[in-house]
This record gives C-alpha cells, structure tokens and sequence, in this order.
C-alpha cells in the first residue's frame, strides 16, 4: 500500500531486520511441526480408543497448531507487543462467543 | 502517511514515523484480523450451535472423507509455509523467488479449492443443499466463506507477484507482501479450527 | 450554508486556499470535511426519524384510532428506530471522532484517509438504500430488531426486509472500516510524549467505542447474512420447520445490540469527560479511574446480551448469569458519575450550554439506568418486556444520555470547526426546550408501560386508561421537535454571523485548543511534545506548546490528496449488495466486478502527491 511509503526502512522491520526474520530453516521446521500435529490430529479421530479424550486433545492440538501460525508465521512473536494485544482483543471475544452459545445450546438444559 | 511527512518537513524531535514502529498498514491490518475473528466466529458458533440436531440427512458422519479433508487441510498448510518463504525472499530483494513462492501459494491455494470443490459435488449428489437442513446451511455457508477468502486471497497474491514483477516492491515496501502474508495465514488458521471443529470433533 | 462560512474562514489563513466547490467535498480525504459531512447527514436523518417519531405521536394521542394503518405504523416505528440509531446517534458520533480525535492527539489526519471518506460515502449510500424502501411503500417494517421469523419470507413476503437487511449489511462495513481507522490511529499517531494514559478521555473513549465496532458489528453482519440468504437463497437458518432456531437471531442480534449500546453511549460520555473539566476549570477526577471504567464497562458488555431474551425461556441458570452481569455493569458506570460530580465539586463552574447539557446528561441519563437496574432484575423484565417501560428506559439513556451529550460536544467544538461561537441565549433556549420535551414525552411512557401498554403496535385499548400518558407524550414530542428546529436555526445562524470563537475561547486544556480556529488543513505545523494531561493549563509547557502549534511555516507540510474513488467504491459497493435483492446468481456476480475493480484503483492509488 502506498500508506507504507514514507515509514522509511524496511516496512515495519527497519532495525534488527536480520534477527527479527526467521531463517527459511525455521519455517520449514514449523511447517514439518504442523503437518505432523495434523496427522496426529487425524489418528487421534480414527483411533477408537482415544474417544473418551477425543475432544479436549483435537482442541489442544489445534489451538497448538493456531499458536505456531500466529507467532512465527505470522511473526507475532517477534514483534511490537501491541499487535499482539489486538489481535488477541478479537481471538479473546470469539472464543467466548463460541463457547458460551455451545452452553446456552448443548451443556444448559432446554425448557422451551 | 500524514504523520511520516511529518517526519521529513519541519519536526526535528519526531524520529518516528509512527508510536509503535509498526506501519498504519500492518497495525490496522491486525486490527482488522481480530474483527475477522468474530465474523467466522458467529459463522463457526452457529454451526456448533446446530450440529447434531439436523432434523434430516444426509449426516456428517456419511459424507465426510477424513482422508481427502486431511490432505486438502495439509495443502493450505503448506501453503502458509510458501507464503513466509515468499516474505522472506522478498525482504531479501530476490525478486523471481518471490514471485515463484507466490505463485506456490496460489497453486496450493487453488488444489484446496478444487479439492474441496469436489467434495462439494460428491455432498449435493448425496441430497445435501444448502436448505436441505440446518447442517447444510450452517456447513455450506461457514465453508463457502471460507473458499471465497481463499479466493480472494489468491487474487491478491496474484496482484502481488504482477507488481512484483514490475520492480514495485522493493524491501522497503515489504509490508505489501507481509500484510497478505498475515492475511493468508488467517485464513489457514480459520481452517484449522473449521477442519477440527466441524471435520473432526462428533 | 456553513459549508461556505468555514471555506471562507479557511481562506484566511496562509498560503494555502482551501478547495472550494462540491467536487472539492466529493473527494476529500480530510478528515475535518469529512467529520461535517458525517454531522450533517446525521442531522438530516435526525429530521428523517424525528418526523416518523412525530407520526406515530400523532397516531397514538387516542386509543383505537387509526390514522395510519397497521403497516404504515409498522413502518414507522421500524425506520425510526433504524435511522435514530444506524443513521444519527452512530455517525454524529463519528463526526466528533473524525473531527476531534486526530487534533487531540496531534496528528495531521487520521491512519488510512481514504478509507475514512470510503467510510462514510459507504455509510451514506446505505442509509439512503435502507430509505428507498418509502418510495414503493415497502419501508422495512419488521422493528429495529428484525426478529426472526417475522422477517422470513412468509412473514414478511415484500421487499421490506430486503432493504433492512442489504443497507444495514452496507452500513456495517462503513462502521468496521471507521473503527480500524480510529484505532490505528490513536495507537500510532500521537504527538511526541503523548502517552496513552495522557490522552484526553473522549479520544480514550473513542478508543474504546472502536474496539466494541470492531467485535460486535461482524456479528450482526454474519446474522443479517443468514437472515439474507434465507430470504434469497432458501437456507433454513431461522426456519424452525427445518430445525432452525428463531431464537438464535435473538442471539446472534444482542450479541452485537449490547456492545451496538455501549458503543452509542461511550462516545459521549467521552465527550463530557473533557467538557466538565474545562467549565469546572478542574482537572478530571480520577482520570485513571475514568478510563479504566470505561474499558471495563466496553468489556463487561460483552456478557450481558440475553437481558434483551429474559422473556425467551433461556432457563435459570443462563437468566441468573445475564442479570449478576447486567448489574455489575452498573459499577462502572455509576463510578463515572460520581467522577464527573466529584470533578465539578469545589470547582468554578460556568454555565454554558455545553455545561447545562452535560449537567442534563447527568440527571436524566441518571434515571435511564435506574430503569436500567429495574430491567436486570428478570422477574421484573417478565411484567416489562415489550411495553412502553423499556421504551422509556432506553430513550432516557439513548436521547438523554448519548444524544445530550453529543449536542454538549456541539457546543463545545463548534467553535474550532467555524471560528465562531454557537449562540448562548439560542443554546439556552436548545437546552431547556430539549429538556422539557424530552421529559415530558418519555416520563409519562414509565407508567403507560407499567399499566401494560404494550410497544411496537399502531393502537392501545381505551381500557388501560393510559390516555393521559399518551397524549402527554405526543405533546413533549411536538416541544422535542421544536427544540430540533431550535438547534438548527442557531447553527444556521451562528455559522455566518456568530461571534468571533479564538484558538481556545473556553480556555481549556487539550492540544485541540492551542491550534487556530478554524485549524489548518493539516492541522499542525509542528507536532508539539506533551508532557502531561492538561498541556495547555500548565505554565511553561501551554508556552511550549503554543510556540509550535501556532507557527505559520514557511512551507506547508504536504498532506494526501483528494480523490474520487472512495465515493466510487461505495458507489459500486452499494449497488452490489444492493443487486442480492434480485435473487439472480449472475446478476450479483456480475455487481461485484465493478467492486473489483474500484477498490484496485481505491488501493493502488498514491495517497500522496508525487515525490512524497
């Protein structure tokens, strides 16, 4: 975006451009990481004997997969702390969003 | 930006183009990403407020092919990963990598599409339409959103390798090609929660 | 019109001679322009919606008349409550963000300027298609509300609908945009020293109001997508023959109309936070704790929504959790009023219009939240729910709280925008007219609704005697409306003749007040460096920062230029979403490629002049 022009440097990592950008062996490392926790993901739905614990693991290991995204995909983690408070401001909300119709709908009893 | 200009006019004591160091773009970027968080949160809440209780078929547990749905959700994974490496060589000034990862991005972007696109067909072929149920509903609308921001998103990168081309994006302009970035990898995140939420979890 | 006053006014100073001409505010990306534009089609759809306030007064001075029909009440009642809160109380709002945040801050315009005047040709352009709909006679009918399944197809078999769910789904990317503007600029373009904790309180609350836009609008978007594809494409999301939940609108609705009401009173609140210290000449009291207030109020909001669903059959354990959160917002909201008294306490008060309408704020908004607190009790909501108590509640807060206060904030920068003062004895009269119908139009609505009137229907029995009240009411709207007029004239008036307004006529704190009236095109010469809250009322930092602010420099610093695509965006963004009424599948596809292309050229355009 032309916005970007006179903020003068490299966009927004200006200083400490080199250490603040992930070596292309970091990415594929997380890239392997997240194929893997997708495989597992998938074992721990076929295999019948997981079921009891099926959804808080499928939940873990996704919220897992979330996080290596946002923080190293998306650089999160290397950069200015108040874009994490923003983002987290919308991620915060939805999940209560989420979980409390899934209560007002599937855990609380129906009357109606 | 109104303040930078400000930064090369009169202001001595003003280094800094902006308080955070970060650009208006990829700040209001984020910003808007966590409004993307309640949008496809109302969409993913409505589908669990109605899974399980589709007063006819076809069900979830007939039509789903875990198998296929992993490969296509690996895809878009991979594709994230071309999405940093296309960063990564555009900080670096190495233009034609650039574009190539770009145009991975594009490519995986586009084999989930299609992949997906059939297992649309395979569902209508089974009676599921969007007004077949509350599941039909609820899935074809959460996941057809979800396709139109891959689309979109395709399009953007394609704009980007274009101007790329054209020498319009130099490492200083990176933040172009990072903000699709940050876009892109929302949209793989959106999936990842879609994949176990509906795919996986009974 | 004031549109030349202020160019004149604009004229006067330095080099540079403000644009003048209709194609000079088509394309503006200045967000003083834009912040008039924004007042004044909110003040004009103010007129829209207070007329059909006054159609249906008329309509009920009597039980069992029908002056209009059962529809056309319906309508009514629909597109007033649609306007005042969608089309007036939202953009007057933003017109004081987009006007004031930037020059509270030091900034020379807000973060994406084009996106601002996207925002508001797209904010405008949806309330006029939401309109459209009185010229075939199918107004949206179905309530501010639009609860499901009133507003299916078989319920609602016309157009109506139509209208309400397209131009509100526009609307919604105007506030969305407005709101990522206003964060990122208030995170990343304050003045040198100007720390978060150092802001005045309306840019905090703007701030605040910003991030309730942001979360609660995509919600009501996602639902008015359902609510649009069930009509158009035949999804069964609200359909209960199908397994669709029409309580589920109510959800999805209030999960945005709680934060929706946060976000209508926080902006004005914000604004008297700044007003009553200055006619105080009292620093705010407890100024943390005001903010902190306000972000917990933002936050709290969040979880209160099914108090709007008491009458729903949620069950006990779901009701208990929305009243204990209902009534724990309560705290932080009346924290801030003991502020605000505590901050007028022992000060020099003066009072000015915008002191009186603050101080009317005070007392009247003071009995809405006390029906408030009545309503978070359920058992209570049970004997009120749809009757004229609730509509007495929220156009206390609503009007009396939010609307008040805007007007306060009128008065008070009305001044930096024109270079002239609003007329007091003309405010005066404002006030007190406002005042009087106000109360008498709402007060007596408290006991129609507790002898059971119900709301949203064209008639009442002659057997609840409530005929008193009505007529009451009807009789404080006429005065309301009067008021309205008043407000006008003394615009109108003070615009081309009202006394000369200086940098700072009310000698007050803020960085706003050290720049000249009206402000340059880019604001500030140079950015001053902040070292407290109340830079201009502290000795050796005013003089420090009144040596930058009011400089002539010798070359203007350059700002982003005009440009036409913005209102072409929205153009071609309206009649998109507006073609999804057709029902045609190619037809909309077809829409969306001018949409395509505008936001291109809207995006890949230099914001700047070239060489900059």
């Amino acid at each position: 975006m032309s916005q970007t022009t006179p903020v003068t440097g490299s966009g927004s990592d200006a200083a400490g451009h080199a250490e603040k950008q992930g070596s292309v062996a970091l990415y594929i490392w997380i890239g392997a990481i997240l194929a893997v926790l997708t495989f597992v993901e998938v074992a721990v739905y076929l295999i019948d004997a997981f079921e009891a614990v099926e959804v808080p693991i499928l939940i873990i290991l996704s919220t897992v997969k979330l996080f290596l995204v946002v923080m190293y995909f998306m650089h999160l983690k290397m950069d200015h702390r108040a874009l994490t408070w923003l983002f987290l401001s919308g991620v915060v909300l939805a999940v209560f969003m989420v979980s409390a119709l899934v209560v007002l709908y599937h855990v609380l009893p129906r009357f109606a | 930006m109104a303040q930078a200009v400000a930064a090369s006019a009169h202001d001595a004591h003003d280094p800094h183009a902006t308080n955070t160091g970060v650009s208006n773009f990829k700040l209001g970027f984020w910003v808007f990403l966590a409004s993307e968080c309640l949008f496809f949160g109302t969409l993913i809440s409505t589908y669990m407020v109605y899974k399980g209780s589709a007063l006819e078929g076809p069900y979830p547990a007939e039509l789903f092919d875990i198998i296929k749905t992993t490969i296509s959700t690996t895809v878009l994974l991979f594709s994230s990963l071309a999405m940093v490496l296309a960063l990564h060589y555009v900080h670096e000034a190495r233009k034609n990598l650039a574009i190539l990862w770009l145009f991975a991005v594009i490519a995986m972007g586009g084999t989930f599409l299609v992949m997906e696109y059939f297992s649309y067909i395979k569902y209508i072929g089974y009676g599921l339409t969007i007004g077949s149920s509350t599941f039909g509903s609820s899935y074809f609308v959460l996941t057809g959103t979800h396709k139109a921001h891959v689309a979109v998103g395709m399009i953007w990168m394609a704009i980007l390798a274009w101007r790329l081309h054209k020498g319009k994006i130099p490492p200083s302009k990176s933040d172009q090609v990072e903000v699709a970035g940050l876009y892109w990898h929302f949209v793989d995140i959106i999936w990842i929660v879609i994949f176990t939420l509906v795919y996986l979890i009974p | 019109m004031s549109t030349a006053t202020i160019e004149q006014a604009h004229a006067g100073h330095g080099a540079h001679t403000e644009p003048t001409g209709l194609w000079s505010w088509i394309t503006t990306v200045d967000h003083k322009r834009i912040a008039i534009m924004y007042f004044l089609a909110a003040t004009f759809f103010f007129f829209v919606g207070g007329v059909e306030a006054l159609l249906i007064r008329i309509q009920l001075w009597n039980p069992e008349q029908a002056i209009f029909s059962a529809e056309l009440y319906n309508q009514l009642f629909t597109m007033h409550g649609t306007t005042m809160v969608f089309l007036v109380a939202m953009p007057m709002a933003v017109a004081f963000f987009n006007y004031v945040v930037p020059l509270q801050i030091g900034a020379r315009d807000v973060a994406f300027p084009r996106l601002n005047a996207l925002s508001f040709w797209i904010f405008l352009f949806g309330g006029i298609y939401i309109n459209l709909g009185w010229f075939i006679g199918a107004a949206p009918h179905a309530s501010w509300v639009g609860y499901a399944t009133l507003t299916s197809t078989a319920y609602s078999p016309g157009l109506n609908t139509d209208f309400w769910f397209i131009g509100l789904s526009i609307i919604g990317i105007a506030s969305i945009a407005g709101g990522v503007n206003f964060i990122t600029t208030i995170v990343n373009m304050r003045a040198p020293g100007m720390k978060m904790m150092r802001m005045p309180l309306f840019t905090w609350m703007t701030f605040v109001t910003s991030f309730l836009l942001i979360t609660a609008i995509p919600v009501i978007a996602v639902a008015l997508i359902f609510l649009g594809f069930d009509r158009t494409f035949g999804t069964v999301f609200f359909d209960p023959s199908m397994g669709g939940d029409p309580v589920l609108w109510q959800h999805l609705f209030w999960i945005f109309g709680h934060p929706e009401v946060y976000i209508l009173i926080l902006p004005s609140f914000g604004v008297i936070s700044d007003i009553i210290p200055t006619f105080s000449k009292k620093p705010l009291f407890g100024y943390p704790i005001v903010v902190y207030a306000g972000i917990l109020i933002g936050f709290i909001g969040w979880g209160v929504w099914s108090h709007h669903m008491f009458t729903t059959g949620l069950g006990p354990i779901a009701d208990s959790f929305f009243v204990a959160a209902t009534m724990i917002i309560a705290i932080p909201t009346g924290v801030k009023i003991f502020n605000w008294i505590a901050t007028m306490w022992g000060g020099t008060i003066r009072f000015t219009t915008a002191m009186l309408f603050c101080i009317g704020l005070l007392a009247v908004f003071t009995v809405g939240g006390l029906s408030g607190i009545m309503h978070a009790a359920a058992p209570i909501t049970l004997q009120q729910h749809d009757s004229y108590f609730v509509v007495a509640h929220f156009h206390y807060v609503i009007v009396g709280g939010a609307m008040m206060g805007l007007w306060a904030g009128l008065y008070y920068w009305f001044p930096k925008v024109t270079g002239r003062l609003l007329n007091e004895t003309l405010g005066k009269w404002h006030f007190w007219t406002t005042m009087v119908g106000f109360n008498l139009t709402f007060f007596p609505m408290h006991f129609s609704g507790l002898y059971g009137m119900p709301r949203r229907i064209y008639t009442y029995s002659a057997d609840l005697n409530v005929d008193l009240f009505n007529q009451l009411a009807t009789i404080g709207a006429f005065i309301f409306g009067i008021s309205a007029l008043i407000m006008v004239w003394n615009l109108w008036h003070s615009a081309r003749k009202g006394d000369t307004a200086g940098a700072n006529p009310w000698e007050a704190a803020t960085l706003e007040w050290s720049i000249p009236s009206p402000p340059h095109h880019y604001n500030f010469p140079e950015l001053p460096v902040i070292r407290s809250r109340e830079p201009l009322w502290n000795d050796g930092e005013r003089e420090e920062v009144l040596a930058v602010t009011m400089l002539e420099p010798e070359t203007e610093p350059v700002m982003p230029v005009p440009s036409y695509w913005p209102i072409l965006l929205a153009l071609s963004i309206t009649v998109a979403w507006g073609l999804v009424m057709t029902g045609i599948w190619w037809v909309i596809v077809l829409g969306i490629l001018p949409v395509f292309f505008c936001t291109l050229m809207w995006a890949f355009e230099p914001a700047f002049p070239e060489g900059h």
